[in-house]
Order: structure tokens, then C-alpha cells, then sequence
């Protein structure tokens, strides 16, 4: 069975800057794909066109059966978007944006009422929904975004960049109301430089920098590929044969801290390594105020990947 | 066609609202018709004589609702230009609508604040001492070519609107254009003795062409009756040919431009 978006070797390309330079996505029906990349890895140019919001140099894109650039009309009548930038009205309330969203994709006055009413309840907006959207929190206009978004219970849901620009407790708050709405059944590309969002929240996760798919999978399936876990250990007092006890335990070279109270070296996590390695340390005399054995993030995966890390690339305007 | 009219009328209804809320955008209809009226009929009126002893006033009228309408149209070209460069506009493309309603429903939204300045203007009149006596046709057919132009200078004013890089290059472009379109006009003085460039010009102007044909359905002084330039002996006949070619030239272009504008 075909999946529910699917996309051939995009390319777009803005004057001198390549957006998107070969890109393959296929997302099956009822599942959550998280795009995660940097800023400038041509996230949001994929997601403008996968909403037909622009047309790709080439490659082909259908979304819920529909080809994006051909039949553009069809699409828009089966998803939903919240986009990086706010698309709501500022001058209107909330409630006029959603009844104004409602209308203008078919829907009877009353039933767009209706149904505004319903989203303003679900996303805790009910009290704010007859202010100017001018005058509400960054959080609760992402809230109206997504609202606007899910007016018509589109069967495909984009969201690029959900939570960008959040503080944490919005940022948690969005998860939530993000993971219920796939619980039924929407079939969901987010978009994300946040690496712990797209693990709490993706099925699967295709990694984009440049413009294209450089890998994808599971989160673990991700994180195997760094191969394994880090160990750190934190000693009482620097010990000379710290070390050499560390050794059979270890994978790698042992880097130990200036002051010889830190070592830190990889290891195939497996259980009870923490338990076997106090228990050496402390045969060998050495006393341990800690022991951790950390899983790769995915922010490792992404330095393993492209060999820059996530958060610190700042990439060029690329998805204006 | 229900789906597109529905798409409009939203749409125009949402354009009301955010002139109804944006303070600036609504003094320029409601505001500034009484302040120029008050102010060209009592600081201006005073200084100016026209021939044949006519009233200031009544000349004053049609001369007033030109200059209002041809420059509150810039409010066209700063709502279009704010919608275009913010995130709304990607809302509206991302929805199963008519395409052209994002236009049509700016335009019939000016129209319709065409209208409220109007009858401001025109009660502003009568207050200090204009009558149409012509009779109801001819009073409601002065309105109408003034509406039809504005409407028509509205389409003008997207093309502007689309073209500027913001709300605030918009008013500027808005205002460049339009003040001299309506100022070197015979709207607001005679053109009789203005320098013969000048005159030429502010009698082959569109402005001159609806001004006169108000003053002449309305009975009202109309100096330009004189002037043997083509549109000032057929005032009626020029406006409607003046708004039809505006109309004809700027809608399509300005679909054109929108089209271009939010295709990448």
C-alpha cells in the first residue's frame, strides 16, 4: 500500500541556495514521522511543498493520494498546517479565526461555530477566544495555530516546528495535545531541530541536514548507530590504577580529567555493567562517589551522522 | 459559484473587522472627511472665489469626497501588503479556497468603507449648506460614478500594495501617487488659473473627470463646464470610460501580481 505522504526526489533551489536537493519521504498512514534537522537543512521548504504552499524544481510529492502540484486543491482539502510562522490573524479573535478557517474550507456557519467552540475547549483557549489574537501568549497562538490546523479533522496533519520559541512548560503542554491526536489515526510529519522532541514524539525519524534524507528510523535504531553507550565514573580521590581497572570493561581509550577525578570512556551498554564495575573499582581499593552509564541521545546520533552538532549550526536562510 | 461568493463574502467580512479594529485605517474614512471638509470650507473656502460667484461649499462637496476616497484607497494597498508579508496570507493559500477571493474581498471591503465615507462626507455637506437639486437619480447617480471609481482605484492600489515590500513601503508608494492624483485635480479650486502645464494635466485627470460629473448630476458650481478639453464637456461619460480602463487594466494585472507574489 502506498503511504499516506510520499515524496520522490525533491529539489528545490532558491538562486544560489539548494534547499532541498534530492529528498525522499514516504510516511505511512497513521503514523508520525519527525523531520529533525538544523536551521537551513530545508525542513520547512519540504514541508511548503508537501502543503502546496510552493512547487518543487523537481521530483514528485503526493499527500493522501493526491500529487501536490497537480491536483493542489485535493490536498488542501485533506491536511491540516501549523506553520513555523503564526498563520493566524492577529487582529481577530481566536474564535473569528477558527470559524474564519472553518468557513472558507466549506463548512455552514454553524456547524464552523460549533466547531470552533469545540477546539477553543480542547486547547484550553475557551476564556481567551473572544480576545484579539494580538494579545495572546506565544504559547497559546501556537495552540490557535494548531487549532486552525485540525478545523476540518484533516486525515494528514503538518506541523513544522511546533514548539520552537516555547518555554518548557508549553513545550510539554504541545506534546500532549500533539500525542493525542494521533492516538486517532491522523497521519502526522513534524518538523523539529528539538533531538528529545522528535524521540518523545516520532514513530519514525528521517534525519535531513542539506537538503536531504541522510538517514532513517526508529530512535533506537538511530542511536544503535553510534555504537553504544558512554561510561563516566567519578572517584573519590585520583587513584593510579583507576584505569587499568576500567579496562576490560571498557570499548575505547579512557580519558580521565585533569585532576584524575573523572574518567570517561564508551561501552556496549549491557545490564549490570555499573554493578560489575563499583564492584571492580572497589576489589582494586578505589572508592566511587558515582557511576553512569549514559544511552546516546539523539543529539550524539546527529554528530555521528553529519559530523557537526544539531543545536550550534546556525545554516543559512534557506526556508524563507 | 456559491463556494466563491461564500469565499468572498468571509473574506470581506474579515477585512471590515480588522478596519473596524485598526484605528488609523478607520479615521481615514471616518476622521479626515470632516476634518477636510471643515478644514476647506472654512480656512480654503474663505480665500478662494469662483467665477460667477458660486457657493464654496457646494462646489466644495464633490471636489471633497474625491480627494477622501482617492486617498483612503491607500488603504487597499497597506491591508493587501500586510497580509502579504505575514503569515496569514499562507493560511488563506493552504485552504481549498477561491483563489481570487484574497483580492475580491479586499477590494468589496474598500468598497463598502467607500460607502461609510461617503454618506460622511455627504452629511458633512449638507450641514454646511450643500443640496443636490437634481433630483434622486441624478444625486444617486453622482454617488455611484464616485464609487465606481474608487472601486476602480482600489485595484490600482493592489497592484501597489502587492508590488511593496511592506504595510509601511505601501503607504509611502500610496502616498506618492495618490496625493498628487488627487490634489492636481480641479476637486479643490478651479483649474482655470493654475500654469498651463499643470492645467493640462489636472484636466485630462480622472480625479477632475468624477469631480465634474458629481457637480454637474448634483447642480452644483462647475467651473470645468467652461474648459474645452475633451472629459470636462463629457464629465459622465469620461469617468465611466476612466473607471472601466482602470478597472481592465489593473484587476487581471493585479491577479497577475498576486499569482507571481505567492507562487515560489
Amino acid at each position: 500500500m502506498a503511504a499516506t505522504i510520499e515524496a520522490h526526489g525533491l529539489r528545490k533551489r532558491f538562486g544560489a541556495t539548494v534547499a532541498l536537493d534530492g529528498l525522499d519521504l514516504a510516511v505511512p498512514a497513521g503514523s508520525i514521522l519527525g523531520m529533525l534537522g538544523p536551521n537551513g537543512a530545508g525542513k520547512s521548504t519540504a514541508v511548503r511543498i508537501l502543503t502546496t504552499l510552493a512547487t518543487p524544481d523537481a521530483g514528485t510529492a503526493t499527500v493522501a493520494g493526491h500529487d501536490v502540484v497537480r491536483e493542489a486543491d485535493a490536498v488542501r482539502r485533506s491536511i491540516g498546517v501549523t506553520a513555523q510562522d503564526a498563520t493566524v490573524d492577529d487582529i481577530l479573535s481566536g474564535r473569528q479565526n477558527l470559524v474564519m478557517v472553518g468557513r472558507l474550507s466549506g463548512r455552514r456557519r454553524r456547524d464552523a461555530h460549533a466547531r470552533a467552540r469545540e477546539l477553543l475547549a480542547q486547547f484550553e483557549l475557551t476564556d481567551a477566544g473572544d480576545r484579539m489574537v494580538k494579545e495572546y501568549s506565544g504559547g497559546m497562538r501556537r495552540r490557535l495555530d494548531l487549532a486552525a490546523g485540525l478545523v476540518t479533522r484533516p486525515p494528514v496533519l503538518f506541523l513544522d516546528e511546533p514548539t520552537t520559541g516555547l518555554d518548557p512548560t508549553s513545550r510539554v503542554g504541545m506534546w500532549n495535545v500533539i500525542r493525542d491526536l494521533v492516538a486517532d489515526g491522523t497521519t502526522l510529519l513534524l518538523t523539529t531541530q528539538y533531538l528529545d522532541e522528535a524521540d518523545e514524539l516520532a514513530d519514525r525519524i528521517v534525519v535531513i541536514d542539506h537538503g536531504r534524507a541522510i538517514s532513517e528510523g526508529t530512535a533506537a535504531e538511530l542511536k544503535s548507530q553510534t555504537g553504544g553507550a558512554r561510561l563516566e565514573v567519578t572517584l573519590t580521590e585520583a587513584h593510579a590504577n583507576a584505569a587499568s581497572t576500567l579496562a576490560p570493561y571498557v570499548t575505547g581509550a579512557i580519558h580521565p580529567s585533569h585532576d584524575g577525578l573523572r574518567l570517561r570512556a564508551p561501552v556496549r551498554s549491557e545490564s549490570g555493567l555499573a554493578t560489575r564495575i563499583v564492584r571492580a573499582l572497589d576489589d582494586a581499593g578505589i572508592t566511587v562517589d558515582d557511576v553512569q552509564v549514559h544511552q546516546p541521545s539523539l543529539d550524539d546520533v546527529f554528530f555521528a551522522l553529519t559530523g557537526h552538532a544539531a543545536e550550534l549550526s546556525t545554516g543559512e536562510e534557506a526556508e524563507a | 459559484m456559491k463556494r466563491r461568493l461564500r469565499d468572498v463574502s468571509v473574506l470581506t467580512v474579515r477585512n471590515l473587522v480588522h478596519i473596524r479594529r485598526e484605528p488609523l485605517q478607520l479615521s481615514d474614512v471616518t476622521v479626515q472627511p470632516v476634518l477636510f471638509t471643515l478644514l476647506f470650507a472654512y480656512v480654503f473656502g474663505a480665500g478662494i472665489v469662483l467665477p460667477h460667484h458660486g457657493s464654496y461649499n457646494s462646489f466644495a462637496i464633490a471636489g471633497l469626497l474625491a480627494l477622501n476616497l482617492t486617498t483612503s484607497s491607500m488603504g487597499t494597498a497597506v491591508g493587501l501588503s500586510t497580509d502579504l508579508s505575514s503569515g496569514v496570507i499562507d493560511r488563506f493559500r493552504s485552504l481549498p479556497l477561491w483563489r481570487p477571493s484574497v483580492l475580491v474581498g479586499r477590494s468589496l471591503a474598500d468598497l463598502l468603507t467607500a460607502m461609510l465615507c461617503t454618506t460622511i462626507v455627504a452629511l458633512c455637506g449638507l450641514a454646511i449648506g450643500w443640496r443636490p437639486d437634481r433630483g434622486v437619480l441624478h444625486t444617486v447617480a453622482g454617488f455611484a460614478v464616485f464609487l465606481l471609481f474608487s472601486y476602480a482605484v482600489s485595484w490600482y492600489c493592489a497592484c501597489l500594495g502587492i508590488l511593496s515590500k511592506g504595510p509601511e513601503s505601501a503607504q509611502g508608494l500610496g502616498l506618492i501617487v495618490l496625493f498628487p492624483l488627487a490634489f492636481v485635480s480641479n476637486a479643490m479650486v478651479p483649474t482655470q488659473h493654475m500654469p498651463s502645464v499643470l492645467r493640462f494635466i489636472a484636466d485630462w485627470n480622472p480625479v477632475s473627470a468624477v469631480t465634474s460629473a458629481a457637480r454637474q448630476l448634483w447642480g452644483n458650481p462647475n467651473p470645468s463646464a467652461t474648459i474645452g478639453a475633451w472629459p470636462m464637456q463629457h464629465p459622465v461619460t469620461a469617468s465611466l470610460v476612466w473607471s472601466v480602463a482602470l478597472l481592465v487594466v489593473f484587476a487581471p494585472l493585479a491577479a497577475l501580481l498576486y499569482t507571481r507574489r505567492t507562487t515560489d
